[in-house]
């Protein structure tokens, strides 16, 4: 486990970034794990991060791609609701890079 | 003594041996799936209810609401936290655990 | 995965017939239960004996410090596993009815749950 100091104040993550405490995520959090990532945040990204966060608190798990893109095309429309537009977004995959900067774990079943 | 029982008592028999073996004006604390035995409506319960006429019966409210079974409490149980746990357990000279 | 083999859909049931949180047995299934998932199979899921707590109402885990992982099952749906089974008498006898469930469910008798375990290619029990 190691630790990142984010605007004064040290987080806890896993050997892969991951936040090892759900709690600590805010918006300055996200912004670096974004900038770790190499992905310049938009709204299109933050709608995405968001709707992930929704997801969790929901259901508590982060969700596989598949049923990402079925939930966010329900919600968003279909024109956002699709592997290419999220992978736009997020080229090396939405569930590593989306879910970690929405401060998730990695999502079940994700290799 | 302080009998602790912490086993489902539609999965194992722990809590079966505890009412049989548990002296008159012993207490009997149940924790984590053990709880389910205090629930209305099971067999357990009914043995538990009869069990009271002799035994202080408590149960670990934590267990029971991570449960989903705080509203469903059998009459006449007492709920306690870990430190209520903490202190049946100083209270009594022997512990006897049903694992 | 040889050419023969693949696509082939089998009958999965995953036979749970644990409570939650005192042992680790409900969440482990869960988790197969999700990865399962990728595979497309026709997977079914069997609340029997004390499995059927797994799936009750109001669970608040804060005070045992364990996750809370009941609105998972809620989860499923959107994963397409929407056979969930309950047996009727297991839920009585805890004194439980369908309304006490946070997911939608088909509630069988003991004999239909038999026969419906007698249909599946694979039960992986839990």
């Amino acid at each position: 486990m190691a630790t990142v100091n984010i605007a004064g104040k040290d987080i806890e993550v896993d050997e892969e970034g991951y936040l090892i405490n759900l709690g600590d995520w805010n918006e300055d959090v996200a912004a670096y794990l974004a900038q770790e990532e190499k992905v310049e945040m938009t709204e299109n990204h933050w709608e995405v991060v968001n709707f992930l966060r929704e997801y969790y608190s929901e259901y508590q798990i982060a969700p596989a791609i598949r049923v990402l893109t079925k939930a966010i095309a329900k919600k968003l429309g279909a024109d956002k609701g699709n592997n290419k537009y999220l992978y736009e977004l997020f080229p090396y995959g939405p569930a590593k890079q989306a879910c970690k900067i929405a401060g998730l774990p990695k999502p079940t079943g994700c290799i | 003594m302080l009998h602790i029982v912490n086993k489902s008592p539609s999965e194992r028999n722990a809590f079966d041996s505890c009412l049989r073996l548990a002296t008159k004006g012993s207490a009997v604390l149940l924790i984590e799936d053990a709880v389910y035995a205090a629930t209305k409506g099971t067999a357990a319960a009914a043995q538990l209810q009869a069990a009271m006429a002799d035994l202080k019966v408590y149960v670990l409210a934590p267990d029971m609401e991570a449960r989903g079974m705080a509203g469903r409490v059998l009459e006449g149980v007492n709920l306690v936290d870990y430190g209520g746990f903490v202190d049946l357990a100083a209270e009594h000279n022997t512990c006897q655990s049903w694992l | 995965m040889d050419e023969a083999s693949e696509g082939v859909v089998k009958k999965f049931m995953f036979l749970n017939r644990k409570a939650p949180y005192g042992t680790i047995y409900a969440l482990e299934s869960l988790e197969v239960v999700l990865i399962s998932a990728a595979f497309d199979q026709d997977v079914s899921l069997a609340f029997v004996d004390d499995g059927v707590y797994q799936i009750v109402k109001g669970q608040h885990t804060k005070g045992i410090d364990q996750k809370n992982f009941s609105p998972t099952y809620r989860a499923l749906e959107g994963y397409d596993i929407e056979k969930l089974y309950v047996e009727k008498e297991g839920l009585e006898a805890r004194g439980l009815t369908e309304d006490d469930l946070l997911v939608d469910v088909t509630v069988l008798s003991a004999a239909e749950m038999a026969n419906l375990m007698a249909e599946q290619d694979v039960v992986i029990s839990f």
